[in-house]
């Protein structure tokens, strides 16, 4: 006992008080007094053999099992939740809550058992914490892990169990798990950590709370601890809540247990509680259950670090990390209905047989090219077989050299990326370690993407369009262990604390190298690839993680995108299969994801003169003489680029023009086109098919469409024609913009609406029904990174053995099998006469000659929303405003002609706001909300 | 059925009255001055009078209550005389005779505070909450008549949200002529939602709640056009029909509230002859949102609005044109 006691020294002698435990006050919001109970359980000895000592301490704690029983729920097991330091059960209250609540609705459901039965919450106060007894002494962790054995013991808690820990609770928890294999059916975890790795330094507020000075009064004399833990939330937990945390800490006497948790943090390799933590840290190797990892990354104790070591002893845990949430992730996310998702989906009776979708008519009927058809072929295959061709692979039509076009031939560039792949593993870049890439497109980014792939590291890209706070959560989200950047990359990712060792393309000075933290250049990789002889480490398996793309993210937080070797692969069979890029192909690289491609294609490639950083730089010029360098017949733009190329066309020569006409197919990509731009662009390569391609992050190239195919699908006259393809009782709204027909190897179907706009119905290829547009294909993701409930409801309803994506947009297939855009899934309004989807009022709306551009949103609560039009005049409007009674009524007209919905309001606006990416899409959220102030009387401000 | 109309005089109630007609019903009609409802017989009296009311109600299956004192302004005494009392002895009466339907004829003021109102279902009736002698006594009343709800006799709150049309000497008259005088402003930017009831909307609606007041009794329900539009395009829509020119000078909204709130104090020191220009309950109906989830109300009545906005609009313009 001279540890424990030395331990407790440490803290003022309030912390040796005892007091016996007592229910919670009532009236704490969210917490329900009947789930309260006090249980007397006798005290184990920790010496072997474990016998009863003549002691029994008591114990609050909530459990929703009586509730349960009392309803008739069959009970699928326990989760038995552990709270940290220094909180209580109080912190579980929504699952108990909510666990109970899913119990009581599933009520004469006719389901089967796991449907209709319920999981039981067990959540604790540990012993002096939050109401259970202050037992005096202090309780270092093997202690506590033989509390929670005995507090079990004396429940005679039967399995299944899924433990849940928060903080320090989640060490404890995974104690008990660990000790109880016969019972344990899975492991939850919030915030925790069960290693302090020695190469990390302790995180400095606890380094701060820890010393002997401050220990005391931060944590038992004085609430600091308390209050410091209280302030972590993000957004700020209102008063009451606070106060609901910190009511069993109300003086010094009910303190002694946070000081004593503190006191109990073995920081040093010395500290009585670290054989055991080592103990729980080792023996989580050995777990086979299923685990779910939530994670507040925003927490200055339990970094993105300890997540990685969690993961790196439950590799086949389940993770989902919310962006923006901090250490109390209980209070800053919907933490409990994915944890009861999780259980429903992993560990009760049934979970894991995949839910059949089922599948009517043709919706199980093949993409045009059956994909288990397709060989698979590796990225770096013509690298391989063209290491030995003097034919030109590469041509960067304005190098960072400055000397005109650099010229790279496949021999150069097989060599090159084959020293560089040598560098890095001499580096020590190990198979799936992950490589951030902050190169501009170029050579220098072809030749490190191919040598990173070749060795199985996995390439980080994330677009700078995400801006340095975007770019910086993705990356550090992305957890790359190495960054291999250009000057303005590496200069952020040191300014920013990037995690990673920094490799630079370029050589800097010394002094510069230092300050960046940069170790190895781009040169002296390559000179060590000479070095060694060049010998590759065997070749990654087509099922090994290749990349992780960062989404644009538009619509909330950039998601990574997980792409397995085999599907990258594939991806570049659909630009073959699409535009016949392949072996010998001239293909002007004007629009990055599909441009780094074209090496896997054997196609040659250019990038043309401009700043990458600024597509729309671009001009006629430079995509000529891009073209007439490598004899192109392919061009791949960006919108952006795209326009300005069109607007700088007069200064095209004789020789420019007959260049271009060299040209078979252009494609622009990256966001939608309008007609006129794609056939302006289309006269300038008058023997071009001009296509724009529809697909997503997730899913590169699903459909596509050619500028005859939008003139095809454009109606007569007025824009009514597509409403006829509407099914009886379908979602108002319909029209739409056509996005073509799917890629060789990809199948579209439609996931219809219930009334409530979720997408609930059956994949279906029936035309004129309007859903979520559901994509599946070879080259579909694999998966999201850390984001475990998206990527689940991402894949909601697939069918066993395919791979679907949800793709979060709307739109409907009509009898030609071609599929129409109608919006965003989270701008569906739900009105008290159905569902409308926005695009089609908005083509309405634009239809009216003084409208130059329109979004329409639903103002009110979603079941009983009403339509309003927002739109930027011809004649710009000079402030916000109601439109003119003129312009209101044309509107109106225009929307509501043929059984078309009605509007609420038309408001007119200088400037609708739209993504400082793409300049093109309409945050109609934001929009929503701006309006529903606007007409409930608030101030008429700019959007 | 034989049904008691009372308030059949007053604008919605003379509507209600023809519509019960137009259904086949027997319609009564109480009030102090003759309603002028063709194929109704009139009976006259004061609510107040208990001996008058259950003479009138009684022989008639269902009562249809309209009768109330509506103002702005006025004596807190009369408004609780006339919405509480006269509810009171109506509902006894009621209960006396036998009859087993009513239909109380209320309001969505009775719920609520001068916040803005977007999807508002109907809250329960709250007194305390109420803005102003008028909402409150309607409130009080509309807890005695759901109170005295039983199997015997049914009783449902119908709650229509500003009533207008053809023949509106309240709402419609005083916007028209004060606009032609030039005297009515926007308040704030005009773009706060407003949602309006038709009168023949409101009409049919309290006949539906008459019809199923087997299952809707008990319940309070809002009824409107569910065509919620911006104030200043409603205002605009009846000045076109009248032919006025619509309000063209702007009030910010807190001005015009704390003239209201001045107004009516002054008013209540010297009360005039005609109501306050400005109360601050009018300037917040006139500068927030107040408009309603009608999915219930729809449901459980029936009933659906016959006449759109643009068609009310159109009706109100030819009743101007002919006049």
């Amino acid at each position: 006992m001279t540890s424990v006691s030395r331990g407790s020294r440490r803290l003022p002698r309030a912390a040796a008080l005892r007091a016996p435990a007592t229910l919670p006050p009532t009236g704490l919001p969210g917490l329900v007094p009947e789930f309260s109970r006090l249980v007397e359980v006798p005290e184990t000895s920790l010496a072997p053999g474990g016998s009863t000592l003549a002691l029994t301490r008591t114990w609050h704690l909530l459990d929703n099992g009586p509730e349960l029983l009392s309803h008739g729920r069959p009970i699928l097991g326990t989760v038995l939740c552990v709270h940290g330091n220094p909180t209580w059960s109080y912190l579980w209250r929504d699952l108990v809550a909510q666990a109970t609540d899913a119990a009581a609705s599933a009520v004469g459901a006719a389901a089967g058992p796991a449907a209709r039965g319920a999981w039981r919450v067990i959540a604790v106060d540990q012993l002096d914490m939050g109401f259970s007894e202050r037992t005096g002494i202090a309780r270092p962790l093997a202690r506590r892990v033989r509390d929670l054995a005995d507090l079990t013991d004396a429940l005679g808690l039967e399995g299944p169990v899924v433990t849940f820990g928060h903080d320090w609770g989640g060490s404890i928890s995974l104690g008990w798990a660990v000790d109880h294999p016969e019972l344990l059916a899975g492991v939850m975890l919030l915030n925790t950590a069960v290693h302090q790795p020695a190469e990390f330094a302790v995180p400095a507020p606890l380094r701060l709370a820890l010393r002997r000075s401050v220990l005391g009064t931060a944590t038992v004399a004085t609430p600091a601890f308390l209050a410091t833990t209280l302030a972590l939330a993000h957004p700020s937990l209102g008063a009451d809540v606070k106060a609901a945390y910190a009511a069993p800490y109300r003086s010094a006497a009910r303190r002694g247990g946070i000081g004593a948790f503190v006191a109990d943090i073995p920081v040093a390799l010395t500290h009585e509680s670290r054989p055991e933590l080592d103990r729980i840290a080792e023996a989580l190797r050995n777990l086979t259950v299923p685990a779910l990892m939530l994670w507040g990354p925003r927490d200055p104790i339990f970094s993105d670090r300890y997540l990685d070591d969690l993961v790196d002893r439950l590799p086949h845990a389940d993770v989902h990390r919310f962006e923006g949430s901090g250490h109390l992730v209980m209070e800053d996310s919907p933490y409990a209905p994915m944890a009861l998702g999780w259980l429903a989906a992993r560990v009760s009776p049934g979970a894991g047989a995949a839910v059949d979708a089922v599948v009517t008519g043709s919706a199980a009927s093949a993409a045009a090219i059956d994909p288990a058809t397709i060989a698979y072929r590796p990225l770096w295959h013509f690298l391989d077989e063209l290491q030995g061709s003097d034919e030109t692979a590469l041509v960067d039509m304005n190098p960072l050299t400055g000397s005109g076009p650099r010229v790279v031939t496949w021999r150069l560039l097989s060599r090159r990326v084959r020293q560089i792949a040598v560098g890095l593993v001499s580096i020590g870049v190990k198979p799936g370690d992950r490589v951030s890439l902050l190169v501009p497109p170029g050579a220098d980014l072809t030749a490190v993407l191919y040598a990173c792939v070749r060795i199985g590291a996995i390439v980080v890209v994330a677009d700078a369009g995400l801006g340095l706070r975007g770019l910086t959560r993705a990356v550090r989200g992305a957890r790359p262990d190495h960054v291999i950047g250009a000057a303005p990359g590496l200069a952020a990712a040191r300014a920013l604390g990037w995690p990673g060792q920094k490799i630079a393309t370029a050589r800097f000075p010394a002094a510069i190298a230092r300050t960046l933290g940069v170790k190895h250049t781009l040169a002296s990789l390559i000179a060590l690839g000479r070095a060694t002889g060049a010998v590759l480490p065997p070749e990654p398996a087509p099922t090994d993680v290749a990349a992780v793309l960062f989404t644009s993210g538009s619509t909330g937080p950039a998601k990574g995108v997980v792409y397995t070797h085999d599907q990258l692969s594939k991806v570049g069979y659909a630009l073959f299969a699409q535009y016949g890029v392949g072996r010998g192909t001239g293909l002007v690289a004007g629009f990055a994801p599909f441009a780094l491609l074209g090496p896997a294609l054997g196609a040659r490639s250019v990038t043309p003169d401009m700043d990458v950083t600024s597509p729309k730089t671009l001009t006629a010029t430079a995509v000529a003489a891009a073209v007439a360098a490598i004899d192109a017949t392919v061009v791949f733009l960006s919108p952006a680029a795209l326009a300005n190329v069109v607007a700088t066309a007069d200064a095209l020569t004789a020789a420019d023009h007959t260049a271009l006409a060299g040209v078979q197919s252009f494609l622009s990509a990256g966001a939608p086109v309008s007609e006129p731009l794609l056939a302006a662009a289309a006269q300038l390569m008058p023997g071009a098919t001009a296509h724009t391609p529809y697909g997503m992050t997730e899913g590169l190239l699903m459909a596509d469409i050619t500028l005859e195919g939008i003139r095809a699908a454009a109606p007569a006259s007025g824009s009514a024609t597509t409403m006829t393809d509407a099914a009886p009782g379908s979602v108002a709204g319909a029209g739409g913009v056509c996005v073509g027909t799917a890629t060789a190897t990809t199948r579209i179907r439609i996931s219809a609406l219930d009334a409530a706009g979720l997408a609930v119905g059956e994949l279906s290829e029936t035309p004129g029904v309007t859903g979520e547009i559901v994509v599946s294909a070879p080259h579909v993701k694999d998966h999201y990174d850390r984001l475990w409930s998206t990527d689940a409801a991402s894949k909601r309803g697939s069918l066993t053995g395919e791979r679907w994506h949800r793709t979060g947009d709307v739109g409907h297939l009509d009898a030609a099998g071609r599929l129409w855009v109608e919006g965003r899934m989270q701008h569906l309004i739900v009105t008290a006469d159905g569902v409308v989807t926005p695009v089609g009022p908005e083509q309405r709306v634009e239809s009216v000659a003084a409208v130059a551009r329109a979004a329409v949103v639903g103002v009110g609560p979603a079941g009983t929303q009403h339509l309003v039009a927002v739109v930027e005049t011809v004649v710009a409007a000079r402030r916000v405003a109601l439109a003119e009674p003129e312009l209101a009524d044309a509107v109106r007209a225009s929307v509501a002609a043929d059984g078309g919905p009605s509007l609420a309001a038309v408001l007119v606006v200088p400037r609708l706001p739209t993504d400082i990416r793409h300049n093109s899409k309409i945050d109609r959220s934001a929009l929503s909300r701006w309006a529903g102030g606007v007409l409930a009387g608030g101030r008429m401000r700019q959007p | 059925m034989k049904v008691l109309v009372t308030g059949a005089s007053g604008f919605l109630g003379r509507a209600v009255a023809a519509e019960l007609v137009a259904a086949g019903h027997t319609v009564t009609c109480f009030q102090r001055r003759p309603s002028g409802v063709a194929d109704a017989t009139d009976a006259l009296g004061s609510i107040t009078d208990a001996a008058r009311v259950a003479e009138a109600v009684a022989g008639h299956d269902a009562v249809v209550h309209l009768a109330a004192k509506v103002s702005l302004a006025g004596d807190p005494a009369e408004f609780e005389a006339v919405n509480v009392g006269g509810t009171r002895t109506l509902l006894a009466a009621a209960a006396d005779a036998g009859a087993s339907r009513f239909v109380y004829v209320s309001s969505p003021s009775v719920a609520h505070a001068g916040a803005s109102l977007v999807g508002a279902g109907a809250l329960p009736a709250d007194p305390k909450r109420a803005r102003g002698d008028y909402a409150r006594t309607k409130a009080l009343a509309e807890l005695l008549a759901l109170a005295a709800d039983s199997p015997a006799l049914r009783v449902v709150a119908v709650r229509p949200h500003l009533v207008w049309g053809p023949g509106d000497t309240q709402l419609v008259a005083r916007i028209v002529e004060r606009a032609r005088v030039g005297r009515l402003p926007l308040l704030g930017h005009g773009a706060a939602l407003i949602d309006t009831t038709y009168v023949d909307n409101a009409a049919s609606a309290i006949r539906a709640a008459l019809d199923r007041v087997d299952t809707v009794h008990g319940q309070a329900y809002v009824i409107t056009n569910g065509e919620p539009r911006p104030v200043a395009e409603l205002l605009a829509g009846m000045c076109r029909a009248a032919g006025v020119r619509p309000p063209a000078w702007r009030v910010p909204a807190s001005v015009a509230r704390g003239a209201g709130s001045l107004i009516e104090a002054a008013w209540r020191l010297r009360p005039g002859v005609d109501e306050p220009p400005m109360t601050r309950f009018l300037a917040e109906q006139l500068s927030t949102a107040h408009w309603f989830d009608q999915r219930r109300t729809r449901a459980d009545l029936q009933w659906m609005p016959a006449v759109t906005l643009d068609e009310g609009f159109a009706r109100l313009e030819r009743s101007y044109r002919g006049a």
